[in-house]
C-alpha cells in the first residue's frame, strides 16, 4: 500500500496536474473500482468495462448530472454537486468526454479523498484513502445504484483497513457513523483482502439499517450474513496443533467465532449477538448442559473458558460481567453474553466497564425468545428495568412477556427466597433501608437481583460463624437427653417462622446428619449417649452426610446455597425419603433426632439466648420426649436385630 | 466513613485493602493487624461465654449495623467467591468489588 502510494507519488510528481496522472491502485481498491466500474459500465448496456469506448459516458458540464449510471453513483457518494464537477473535471472525463476507466478510478478516488474531508485535489489521491462510500438502496443484497428517489438514508460502508487513522478523523456529517466503525474494525485481525470486503459490502448495509431508524432490522442481517459465513469460515486459519480433538475443534471453533465475529461485528455494536453466533453459543451450550433451561456450574463453566486461552483476571472479570445474578452458574443467556465478550476479547475488543445492554441476560432474552427459557424469562421479567433497554427491544420484551406469562412456572428461587427472608426478622428491618438505597444506576437490575440474595448470605455469615465456633468438636458430656435438646429440635419446627433460618441450615433436616462438622459429631454424640446404637451410628452417619450432601447439590438448579434455607419442612420432607432408602424406615428416621439435638443444642443455645422460650416450646418438648423415648426403644430393637445377623454371618466370614 | 476497608484470609494476610489517601496507610495496616488480635481474643475465650460475647461481638456488628456495610462487603465479598476463576486465597482483584468499596468509602466520608 505505501509502496504504491509511494509510487503514485512519485508519478504525480513527475507528470504535473495537467493529465490525468497515473494511478496506482491498492489491489483493495483496483477490485472495488473494477466492480464499480463493472456495474456502471454494465448498467449502461456495455460490456464489462475494459475498453475505454465501452465505457459509460456522461455528458460534462451539466449541472445536473444525466442519469447515467455514473452520475447516479456519483450522487450516490453524497457530496455537493460542486464536488463533483470539480472531481470529473479532475479525472479528466470533462477532457475526454467520456468515463474511461482511468477517469473512473481518478473520480472514485477523489470522492474518497473528499469524503474523508480532503481538499479535491490531484494530490490527495496519492495518499491512502479509505473506499469511497455510497449512499445504496436496500432493494435484495447486492448494491444498486437507485434513483436519488429510492434512497432510504441507509449507508453502505466498505471495510478499508488502513494504517491512516487519522483520515477518518476529518469526516463529515455523514461519515461520522464511519468514524465509529472504522476504529472498532481496525482491531480485526483479518487481512485486507478487497474480495472478502467487497462481498462483505451488500451485507454491511444491514449494519446500517440498524443504525438508521428503519424497522425490520433484525431478519435481514441475520439472514444476509449467512452466506457470508462459509467463505470467511473457510479461511479462517484455526491453529489446529493441539494433540487432543476436542481442543482442536474447541480452538478452530474459536478462530471460527472470530470469523464470526468480523462478519458481524456491528461497526458501532461489538457487543451485539447474532443469530448465527447465538445458535454456536447455544450449541456449545448444550454440549456442556443438555438441558437448554438449567444451569452451567461454575466449575464446568469455567474449565470451558479456560480453554479460550484467556488469562485467568480476564476470565475472571467477564464472569463478573455476565453471571448477572452473581450466583456461580450460567444460565443460557449469561453463557452466550461471557461467550460472546470471550469472543470480543480474542479479537481485540477491550473489555466493557459494564455488561453492554445487547448483553444483558434480559435482552438476550427478549431478543432471541425460546419457549424453553421460561423461567428465566419470569425470573428476569420480574427483576428486570426498562430502562436500559431501547424501544423496540421494549416492545419485543412486552410481546414475549405477555405471550410466555402464561406459560410460565412457579417463581424462581429469587422470589422463594424472598419469602424465606421475610421470616427473618433480624433481616427485614435492613431490607427497605437497602433496596431504598440503591439508585437507578446501569447496574440496578444487577442489584437488584442480588438483594434477594443477598438476604440469604446474611444469614450465611451468622451460620458461618457458629459454624466455625464449633468446628472443633468438643466431645459433650454423656447423657444428654435432656428436655433443652429434645425442646430446641421442636422449637426448630415449632418457632419456625421466628426462629431466623439460619438454624434450619444448621440444623439439617432430622432424617439426615448436618453437614460438614456434624458428621463427627454425631459420631461422638452418638458413641458417648447410646451404647446400643453405636454400631449403627457411624455407618448411619457415614450413609446420610453423603447423602445428606448429595441432596442439596442434586436438586436442580444447582444452587446449593440458597438450597439450603429452604424452609425446613420441604427440606425434611425431602430428606425424608432419602434417608428412608438408606436405613430402616421409621427407626432410622427418627434416629438421628437425639445426636442433633444433642449437637444442635449446643450450637442452639447461643442463638436460644436470644429467642424468648414460651410456654407452647414446653409443652411441645413433653410430647417429643415421649416420641424420642418410643424411638429409642425401637432403635434398640434394631440394633439388636443387626448385631444378631452379625453374629450369623461372622463365622462364615471367618471362613 | 469508612478510611479502610480490608479483607483478611484466614492465614492472615490481608486480601484486599484499601484506604483512603489521606491518612497514612501504614497506620491502617497496623490497626488492621491489631484488630485481628482482637478477634482471635473473642474466639479464643472458653467456656459458654465463648458463643454469647461471639455472637454479640459479630451478631451485633451485622444485623444491627448503623453503617449499612459489612452486608455490602459481605455481599460484594460472595459474589467474588462465586466466581469460579477465583481462587480462595488469591488478592480480590475484581472490578466489582473495588467499586463497591470506593461507593462505600465515598458515601459518609
Amino acid at each position: 500500500m505505501e509502496a504504491a502510494a509511494a509510487a503514485a507519488a512519485a508519478a504525480a510528481g513527475g507528470g504535473c496536474g495537467s493529465g490525468p496522472p497515473p494511478l496506482l491502485l491498492s489491489e483493495g481498491e483496483q477490485q472495488c473500482y473494477s466492480e464499480l466500474f463493472a456495474r456502471c459500465a454494465g448498467a449502461a448496456g456495455g460490456g464489462p468495462g475494459s475498453g475505454p469506448p465501452e465505457a459509460a459516458r456522461v455528458a460534462p458540464g451539466t449541472a445536473t448530472a444525466a442519469a447515467g449510471p455514473v452520475a447516479d453513483l456519483f450522487r450516490a457518494s453524497q457530496l455537493p454537486a460542486e464536488t463533483l464537477h470539480q472531481i470529473t473535471e479532475l479525472c479528466g472525463a470533462k477532457r475526454v468526454g467520456y468515463f474511461g476507466p482511468t477517469q473512473f478510478y481518478i473520480a472514485l478516488k477523489l470522492i474518497a479523498a473528499a469524503q474523508s474531508g480532503l481538499p479535491v485535489r490531484i494530490e490527495s489521491i496519492k495518499c491512502e484513502l479509505p473506499l469511497p462510500r455510497f449512499m445504496m438502496s436496500k432493494n435484495d443484497g447486492e448494491i444498486r445504484f437507485g434513483n436519488p428517489a429510492e434512497l432510504h438514508g441507509t449507508k453502505v460502508q466498505i471495510p478499508y483497513l488502513t494504517t491512516e487513522k487519522n483520515s477518518f478523523k476529518r469526516m463529515d456529517d455523514e461519515d461520522k457513523q464511519q468514524e465509529t466503525q472504522s476504529p472498532t474494525m481496525s482491531p480485526l485481525a483479518s487481512p485486507p483482502s478487497s474480495p472478502p470486503h467487497y462481498q462483505r459490502v451488500p451485507l454491511n448495509h444491514g449494519y446500517s439499517k440498524l443504525r438508521s431508524s428503519a424497522e425490520q432490522m433484525h431478519p435481514a442481517p441475520y439472514e444476509a450474513r449467512q452466506p457470508l459465513v462459509q467463505p470467511e469460515g473457510s479461511s479462517s486459519g484455526g491453529p489446529g496443533t493441539k494433540p487432543l480433538r476436542h481442543q482442536a475443534s474447541l480452538i478452530r471453533s474459536f478462530s471460527v467465532e472470530r470469523e464470526l465475529q468480523d462478519n458481524s461485528s456491528y461497526p458501532d455494536e461489538p457487543w451485539r449477538i447474532t443469530e448465527e453466533q447465538r445458535e454456536y453459543y447455544v450449541n456449545q451450550f448444550r454440549s456442556l448442559q443438555p438441558d437448554p433451561s438449567s444451569f452451567i456450574s461454575g466449575s464446568v463453566a469455567k474449565n470451558f473458558f479456560t480453554k479460550s486461552k484467556l488469562s485467568i483476571p480476564e476470565l475472571s472479570y467477564i464472569w463478573e460481567l455476565s453471571d448477572a445474578d452473581c450466583d456461580g452458574a450460567l444460565t443460557l443467556p449469561e453463557f452466550c453474553a461471557a461467550f460472546h465478550l470471550i469472543v470480543a476479547r480474542k479479537n481485540g475488543y477491550p473489555l466493557p466497564e459494564g455488561l453492554p445492554p445487547t448483553l444483558q441476560p434480559e435482552y438476550l432474552q427478549a431478543a432471541f425468545p425460546k419457549p424453553k427459557w421460561d423461567c428465566q424469562l419470569f425470573d428476569s421479567y420480574s427483576e428486570s428495568l426498562p430502562a436500559n433497554q431501547q424501544p423496540r427491544d421494549l416492545n419485543r420484551m412486552e410481546k414475549t412477556s405477555v405471550k410466555d406469562m402464561a406459560d410460565l412456572p412457579v417463581p424462581t428461587q429469587d422470589v422463594t427466597s424472598d419469602d424465606k427472608q421475610a421470616l427473618k426478622s433480624t433481616i427485614n428491618e435492613a431490607l427497605p433501608k437497602d433496596v431504598s438505597e440503591d439508585p437507578a444506576t446501569p447496574k440496578d437490575s444487577n442489584s437488584l437481583k442480588a438483594r434477594p440474595r443477598s438476604r440469604s448470605y446474611s444469614s450465611t455469615s451468622i451460620e458461618e460463624a457458629m459454624k466455625r465456633g464449633e468446628d472443633p468438636p468438643t466431645p459433650p458430656p454423656r447423657p444428654q437427653k435432656t428436655h433443652s435438646r429434645a425442646s430446641s429440635l421442636d422449637l426448630n419446627k415449632v418457632f419456625q417462622p421466628s426462629v431466623p433460618a439460619t438454624k434450619s441450615g444448621l440444623l439439617p433436616p432430622p432424617p439426615a446428619l448436618p453437614p460438614r462438622p456434624c458428621p463427627s459429631q454425631s459420631e461422638q454424640v452418638s458413641e458417648a449417649e447410646l451404647l446400643p446404637q453405636l454400631s449403627r451410628a457411624p455407618s448411619q452417619a457415614a450413609e446420610s452426610s453423603p447423602a445428606k450432601k448429595d441432596v442439596p447439590y442434586s436438586q436442580p438448579p444447582s444452587k446449593p446455597i440458597r438450597r439450603k434455607f429452604r424452609p425446613e419442612n420441604q427440606a425434611t420432607e425431602n430428606q425424608e425419603p432419602s434417608t428412608a432408602a438408606s436405613g430402616p424406615a421409621s427407626a432410622a428416621t427418627m434416629k438421628p433426632h437425639p445426636t442433633v439435638q444433642k449437637q444442635s443444642s449446643k450450637q442452639k443455645k447461643a442463638i436460644q439466648t436470644a429467642i424468648r422460650k414460651n410456654k407452647e416450646a414446653n409443652a411441645v418438648l413433653a410430647r417429643l420426649n415421649s416420641e424420642l423415648q418410643q424411638q429409642l426403644k425401637e432403635v434398640h430393637q434394631e440394633r439388636i436385630a443387626l448385631e444378631n445377623q452379625l453374629e450369623q454371618l461372622r463365622p462364615v466370614t471367618v471362613l | 466513613m469508612a478510611v479502610c476497608i480490608a479483607v483478611i484470609a484466614k492465614e492472615n494476610y490481608p486480601l484486599y485493602i484499601r484506604s483512603t489517601p489521606t491518612e497514612n496507610k501504614l497506620k491502617f495496616h497496623y490497626m488492621v493487624h491489631t484488630s485481628l488480635d482482637v478477634v482471635d481474643e473473642k474466639i479464643s475465650a472458653m467456656g459458654k461465654a465463648l458463643v454469647d460475647q461471639r455472637e454479640l461481638y459479630l451478631g451485633l456488628l451485622y444485623p444491627t449495623e448503623d453503617y449499612k456495610m459489612f452486608r455490602k462487603l459481605h455481599n460484594s465479598y460472595t459474589d467474588v467467591m462465586c466466581n469460579p476463576f477465583y481462587n480462595p486465597g488469591d488478592r480480590i482483584q475484581s472490578r466489582a468489588f473495588d467499586n463497591m468499596v470506593t461507593s462505600m468509602m465515598i458515601q459518609v466520608c
